[in-house]
């Protein structure tokens, strides 16, 4: 009687059931890095046949602009459940960071305070990284714990009120500015997603980052100090979350305390659909932004196609579902 | 429980044989226990006997050959089905659910129930109906985790009991335990078999076995050496069983050891969990092998020595005295590696490739402004590797990779540190014969060109083969040291198996 037995014997069963019929690792893996981008073509030629008014520069233009809040957080979110974390402060720290710069935009030059809108949310991030990693809290209650703490500093900023810009449009230039045919929220939102993606594919940290998150011990072993590759994709975290913020309060040229509410779901739900592992260590930046665009086409095919909405969430839920449920049979095939 | 044939055998193995990727971990094996004998299996770390009991407990399934028990054949899939036919093992680590009572442990997972409900008036009275047949007693209303590891242990006598075992498995049971509470754990053994239980003692301790057992069986290697009356064994005649094989895998000549040698590694009076007052030196050039059986604190020196854990007093310095800094980056740094123990869990990155595996260590030296540059990386990976027979591309990832492989990976990555001492815990485990060899002759080469090497093995012969010198640990104190002259298989199993001094 060692062992609580049932688990054990249950394992055992479905393993020796497994065995007979296992793809290569390297076969299954192909297999998932492609996966989000199959159904992301097919739902792009669904909607092209189907709606004349979809593939056109407005549209999709439109949807890159709308969606350059998420896939600014979503990049930089990828790192930190890459790294082994989980980052629920996000929706809370867009809004601070955009209440924080549009308070600041009423009595100085935007530049000003479009850069100490951003600070903060490198400065929230600091801390969500120092407190999951040095203090050993764990990353999801301390940043749900500090996702309260700052949708309180920033109520009291505003005092409940929509803070509105509408007076000072240079505020507006940030976002509105047409560059080379596009927006600049868009440009913006280029450079930060390629800047993200080179960091984990290419830097040295980014690497480290993988290893902290596919093998905390080892990496330890190997030299890497763990708890500091943590603080920088926080803080990563933090700092996109607080651009995204600010972005989108020159967008609209408007900020208030509960906009980023249903926001960390959302970002969590593109990362999540694109096949990042939430279970850390594997996962990738462009894999994230298909996963967003991907659920924002969803949005988009209902709005053209005059679909009831209600069904969207259900599409999404059931997506999301799925991609999860292959990356834990991915993962049980491997170990 | 009347056996279906006559005989007094309760339990019967035949030709079972068991592998572990390549390694045969049980060769055959034919074995009988007789009710209500307490039966003892001995022999080195790694010769089987742990897998052996975990095959009659249904915790292991054998590759080939028959079991019986009361003369039915029988193929557990799991220890639950081992459970219904009265097979219990109490296992080395302990399964107890802290936050629950005594009592709610014993009877974890069958409590008494009533509409779904579990009653604990119904429960409370079997336990204290339980305890009275066993003969021990612990307070069934005390939280387990508040218990000692002597009570835990009692805990999962009891709760065998409870499922009427009539057979029980024990795995070095008394190997956590301190003095008194060994005595007391071997009154319970004695017990149990005068009240016609049967006992498979799985035991490192010699004196213990020739106490207790009634029947002893010596393994070596997987293979069944002799089974044997306990009385007419003794420690002597029981280490020469375990031992007198023939050298198997064949060994590359030692390095030669330079004379007068600086010192690369000097350990003074470390102190760390596990480890109580360690000193040594270990010499460039030199390998310095560590023998101790599992639970000496070898792996726990490797680990305070490296930085891996921290030391709770005493110093490491390497050459010219430059203490180290107590953490594993820094020690990379100041070039000291260590291959972890395990692999899977210490060693590598199984999700990513072999060579961000390999070049995990020293990603500065490839990288510049923080960047890494992948075709330096790819150079400095091949120019490691050169010569090397890795079966694998350095694309593939490491998780596809066979064992041996795997290890060489981590020596890879080790290497590419230039360390000047290596530390290697276990660097053979779980890897076949023919790769087996390639880390020997990675070891020594290492040892050609300067590097001290710290060899921790299972396998006394590998330290016979390859070690200048060997350190005995027994209790997480380096108990002898032996030089190039005593070095023999039965000095070394005999400081490692010498009893703990009574507590």
């Amino acid at each position: 009687m060692a062992s609580p037995d049932g688990t054990a014997a249950g394992r055992g069963l479905s393993r020796g059931r497994l065995e007979g019929r296992q793809l290569p690792d390297w076969a299954s893996s192909r297999l998932r890095s492609a996966g989000i981008v199959i159904p992301f073509v097919a739902l792009f030629i669904t909607l092209t046949i189907s709606s004349s008014s979809f593939a056109t520069k407005v549209n999709l233009l439109n949807i890159l602009d709308q969606q350059a809040a998420v896939l600014i957080i979503a990049a930089a979110g990828t790192l930190v459940l890459v790294a082994g974390g989980i980052d629920l402060s996000v929706g809370a720290v867009y809004a601070l960071a955009g209440v924080t710069s549009a308070e600041l935009a009423q009595h100085m030059a935007p530049a000003p305070a479009i850069i100490v809108g951003v600070l903060v949310g490198f400065v929230v991030g600091a801390v969500n990284g120092i407190v999951a990693t040095y203090f050993r809290i764990s990353a999801l209650i301390a940043t749900l714990a500090m996702s309260f703490v700052i949708g309180g500093i920033a109520s009291l900023i505003t005092h409940g009120n929509l803070v509105v810009l509408f007076n000072h449009p240079g505020f507006g230039d940030l976002t509105h500015t047409q560059f080379l045919g596009a927006k600049t929220s868009i440009w913006i939102m280029l450079v930060a997603i390629v800047v993200l993606g080179l960091f984990l594919a290419r830097s040295t940290i980014g690497r480290y980052i993988y290893a902290a998150g596919g093998n905390a011990e080892a990496a330890r072993i190997a030299g890497v100090n763990v708890n500091r590759v943590r603080v920088v994709s926080f803080m990563l975290s933090g700092g996109a979350a607080a651009l995204a913020g600010v972005i989108d309060a020159s967008r609209v040229l408007s900020a208030q305390s509960a906009s980023g509410e249903s926001l960390t779901f959302t970002v969590l739900a593109g990362i999540v659909v694109g096949g990042t592992s939430i279970l850390g260590g594997e996962g990738a930046v462009w894999r994230t932004v298909v996963g967003v665009l991907f659920i924002a086409l969803i949005g988009n095919g209902y709005d053209l196609l005059g679909l009831n909405p209600l069904y969207e969430q259900i599409t999404l839920g059931v997506i999301m579902l799925l991609a999860v449920g292959i990356d834990a049979w991915a993962r049980q095939r491997r170990t | 429980m009347a056996g279906v044939d006559s005989s007094n055998t309760h339990v019967e193995l035949e030709g079972v044989s068991k592998r572990f990727g390549g390694v045969l971990a049980l060769d055959g094996i034919s074995l009988k226990l007789d009710v209500g004998t307490i039966h003892a299996l001995v022999g080195e770390n790694g010769a089987g006997k742990s897998t052996l009991g975990k095959i009659v407990a249904g915790a292991l399934q054998p590759d080939e050959g028959r079991l019986a028990v009361h003369g039915v054949d029988v193929s557990f899939r799991s220890p639950r089905e081992a459970l219904g036919t009265g097979i219990a093992a109490v296992a080395q680590e302990l399964t107890i659910v802290p936050q629950l009572s005594v009592a709610e442990n014993v009877f974890l997972g069958a409590e008494p129930r009533r509409a779904g409900w579990v009653s604990r008036r119904a429960l409370r009275k079997r336990y204290d109906r339980l305890a009275e047949t066993a003969g021990f007693a612990l307070p069934a209303e005390r939280s387990a985790g508040r218990l000692r590891t002597a009570e835990q242990q009692q805990v999962e006598i009891l709760r065998a009991l409870s499922r009427e075992a009539e057979l029980i498995v024990m795995d070095e049971p008394s190997a956590a335990l301190g003095g008194p509470d060994v005595e007391r754990l071997h009154e319970i053994i004695r017990s149990l078999a005068r009240s016609g239980k049967t006992i498979l003692l799985v035991s490192h301790f010699l004196r213990e076995v020739l106490e207790l057992a009634d029947t002893v069986t010596i393994l070596r290697d997987g293979q069944l050496v002799r089974t044997g009356a306990a009385k007419e064994e003794s420690e002597e005649s029981l280490i020469q069983g375990m031992l007198g094989r023939p050298l198997g895998a064949a060994f590359p000549d030692k390095p030669k050891r330079g004379e007068n040698q600086p010192v690369a590694l000097a350990v003074r009076d470390l102190h760390a969990p596990g480890v109580g007052g360690v000193s040594l030196e270990l010499r460039a050039g030199e390998i310095l092998g560590v023998a101790g059986l599992i639970g000496a604190g070898r792996t726990e020196l490797a680990r305070a020595i490296f930085g891996a854990d921290r030391l709770s007093a005493g110093s490491v310095e390497l050459a010219d005295g430059r203490p180290v800094r107590g953490t594993p980056a820094a020690s990379l740094r100041d070039g000291l590696a260590m291959l972890p123990e395990s692999r899977k869990e210490q060693g590598l990155v199984f999700g990513r490739s072999v060579i961000e595996n390999i070049s995990l260590s020293s990603l500065r030296g490839v990288s510049r402004a923080g960047v890494v540059n992948r075709r330096a990386e790819r150079a400095a990976t091949a120019r490691i590797l050169e010569g090397w027979s890795l079966k694998a591309g350095v694309d593939q990832p490491v998780s596809s990779l066979s064992g041996g492989n795997q290890q060489k990976v981590l020596f890879a990555r080790m290497l590419m540190c230039s360390p000047s001492v290596l530390i290697a815990d276990e660097p053979t485990r779980g890897v076949d014969v023919g790769a087996k060899r390639a880390i020997y002759d990675l070891l020594v080469s290492l040892a050609e060109r300067g590097v001290g090497v710290l060899l921790i093995s299972s396998e006394v012969e590998e330290l016979l083969g390859l070690a200048h010198r060997v350190l005995v640990m027994r209790g997480g104190r380096v108990v002898s040291e032996l030089g190039e002259g005593e070095m023999s298989e039965s000095a070394i199993l005999a400081a490692a198996f010498a009893e703990r001094e009574a507590a």
